[in-house]
């Protein structure tokens, strides 16, 4: 397919952007993100990308909204605190239909907080961290490779449905270096009938979010909602491992789904019959992959105090069968402390 | 004779056409419009100039202006 | 015959929701008129407020997109790099441009984003019921200044249109008003020429245009308009602040 490298998280996110056609970048510098700005900053000229260090994460998310309104790709990255600072943008993106693609990588919280990896924004981006009504799209990679095909996938999925696209990485994922396929370049479709361009040859195009009175403003809602239950209904993406004949279920997502995977090895090597799900979008949250799953434990395990497990409990029949551990502050567990848990929990 | 004519539904009654015109052709009106208010009476045509200032006074772009080039 | 003055055919039939006597729907006006003399109708984009003027989307045969409170230099930043050879008109109020917006239109003058500004300062938040805004003028009451604005708790009011023409990416800044039919041909003169920098490339143009808000000073329209002669132009003088002539 593309060609094969060996490159930094953050830098292979940029760079795939960059082949699916991405040509605005608009952001503040923010550790543990600043590498993407800074690739696209450094590749600017030969790409002809216009890269603009904003005042703010409020206007970088502003400007996303004004390049998505006239139908192209555009794309910022931050952290927690810049990610909160967007959050009245972005709901603002969904309501408007705007298809931009947002990256947060993710920190330990809350406030300034600490900048090693952390899961701990997962309530605010896909429980939807700005007010009112919306859903968006929430894409979390889980390698390098993730990281480039994912972004591949978010421009897609935000012009296919109108709607903004979050990608949830971390400070791990964003700092490690992998070997990984570079998708192919395509130069995507700009011309959309409902894009904000100057009104040449047709009727004149407005995107508001301004209610004009109870009754369009439910209207427009009720709208809104028909395309999340369609999101919800297409695009739950998941990855199951050994899970057929499981009897614990791992559950993890982005870099502790790649330390539960030497868990999983060596749980499998003791005897335990171990499997995992890994969620790839955590919005639409993939409810299918638990179907069916009725007699298994399930052990979700997160570097935060407690997020998605509230959704695994929500997916399952029984939600005395789902137990927590979590790490924060930055700190991360070895497959061996993972695996010390499952033993405690559930060894007879 | 020079016409002037106001969009009688969308006046206000904010009163500029009546106190900037520079003949006095307008004049408060004594007919009331859907919204509520009185759309100023046009009184003295025969004094009109045709000068517009009436409608570019006008926050509703409710006026239009025409000149009688032959009268 | 010959028709001297018509409503634009860049505005809909749709009727104004501002007040009676409100400068916006004047300055709506002239927008509309000068977009039609040149016809720049197929290139218009507006960046609407939050604000009086946040339906105005409805009243104009443009693009227009209704942003954030004040982010639409933001909004007009990405619109205008994406769409370079647009009019990208910004159009904002005091609490969007003065008050939320303040980093954002000093940071577009900053980078010398190429777009027009229209600033209308009626001293006053006006949709939200007539509350204190950067711009109302010290002792004047508002609904949050119900004993007149103090300088202890509000500072003073700003000036944008001088303090916006220090930056070196301001082209244009001029101050107008539209109080009087020889002020609102002047106003029409100045976003115009705001509007024909634009067109040829040049960096950011603003005009601030005075205007009367007679529901939220509880004054007559006609009553308003002496309020914005006698006080306002004391604090806010009328003239040209950046122009290329100005610079030679």
């Amino acid at each position: 397919m593309g060609e094969k490298v060996f490159m930094q998280g953050n830098a292979a996110l940029a760079e795939s952007a960059i082949r699916a056609g991405c040509r605005f970048f608009f952001g503040y510098p923010i550790t543990p993100s600043s590498e993407v700005p800074e690739y696209y900053a450094m590749r600017a000229p030969e790409e002809n990308l216009v890269f603009i260090q904003a005042e703010t994460e409020v206007a970088a998310f502003n400007m996303l909204a004004g390049v998505a309104a006239t139908g192209k790709r555009v794309m910022t990255a931050t952290a927690g605190p810049g990610f909160s600072l967007g959050m009245e943008a972005v709901s603002y993106m969904a309501a408007a239909g705007l298809p931009a693609v947002i990256v947060n990588v993710m920190r330990p919280g809350p406030a300034d907080g600490d900048i090693l990896a952390a899961q701990g924004d997962y309530f605010q981006a896909v429980k939807g961290g700005g007010h009112g009504d919306y859903n968006t799209l929430v894409l979390a990679p889980y390698s390098v490779q993730e990281m480039a095909d994912l972004t591949v996938e978010a421009f897609d999925l935000a012009f296919k449905y109108r709607n903004p696209v979050i990608i949830l990485s971390d400070a791990m994922l964003a700092k490690m270096r992998e070997s990984l396929e570079l998708p192919e370049r395509i130069t995507p479709n700009e011309q959309y009938d409902w894009a904000i361009t100057g009104p040449k040859g047709r009727a004149h195009n407005v995107i508001t979010t301004c209610g004009d009175g109870p009754i369009q403003w439910e209207n427009f809602n009720l709208a809104l909602q028909k395309k999340f239950r369609e999101i919800a209904t297409n695009e739950q993406r998941w990855e199951s491992y050994q899970v057929d004949d499981a009897e614990i279920i791992i559950v993890a997502f982005g870099s502790v789904a790649r330390i539960a995977l030497g868990t999983l090895k060596r749980a499998r090597a003791e005897g335990m019959k171990v499997g995992m799900i890994r969620p790839i979008t955590l919005w639409p949250f993939p409810v299918k992959a638990f179907e069916g799953l009725d007699r298994q434990e399930f052990f979700v395990t997160e570097l935060n105090a407690g997020q998605m497990v509230e959704d695994v409990k929500l997916s399952v029949k029984d939600k005395e069968r789902v137990r927590f551990y979590g790490r924060m502050g930055g700190m991360t567990p070895t497959p061996d402390e993972l695996y010390e848990k499952l033993c405690e929990y559930y060894r007879k | 004779m020079n016409s002037v004519k106001i969009d009688f539904d969308r006046c206000k009654e904010c009163g500029y056409c009546i106190q900037f015109c520079p003949n006095q052709v307008l004049a408060n009106g004594s007919e009331i419009n859907k919204k509520g208010y009185y759309p100023p009476a046009v009184e003295k045509i025969e004094k009109c100039i045709a000068c517009a200032i009436c409608a570019r006074v006008c926050p509703e772009a409710a006026i239009e202006v025409i000149k009688d080039i032959n009268g | 015959m010959k028709v001297i003055y018509k409503r634009p055919q860049v505005l809909t039939d749709a009727y104004f929701k501002y007040c009676g006597g409100c400068g916006h729907g004047i300055v709506n006006k002239l927008i509309a008129e000068i977009i039609e003399e040149k016809n720049w109708l197929e290139k218009s984009i507006i960046i609407w407020p939050i604000g009086c003027s946040v339906y105005a989307d409805q009243y104009f045969k443009t693009d227009s997109i209704c942003a954030l409170h004040g982010r639409a230099p933001a909004v007009g930043t990405g619109i205008k790099r994406s769409l370079p050879e647009n009019l990208v008109i910004v159009y904002q109020g005091d609490g969007d441009l003065v008050s939320e917006g303040l980093s954002e239109i000093m940071h577009s003058a900053i980078r010398g984003e190429k777009f027009s500004v229209v600033f209308i300062n009626n001293a006053i938040y006006g949709m939200t019921g007539g509350q204190m805004a950067p711009t109302t003028l010290l002792g004047q009451k508002t609904t949050t200044s119900p004993y007149g604005r103090s300088e202890e708790f509000s500072g003073t009011p700003v000036n944008m249109a001088e303090l916006i023409a220090n930056v070196p990416g301001c082209y244009y800044s001029e101050r107008v008003a539209v109080n009087t039919p020889q002020n609102i041909l002047a106003t029409k003169r100045a976003i115009k020429k705001a509007f024909e920098y634009q067109m040829e490339g040049q960096g950011l143009t603003f005009v601030e245009v005075l205007s009367p808000c007679p529901t939220g000073w509880k004054l007559k329209p006609t009553k308003a308009q002496e309020f914005l002669t006698e006080e306002m132009l004391k604090i806010y003088p009328l003239g040209v602040f950046k122009s290329p002539e100005v610079a030679k």
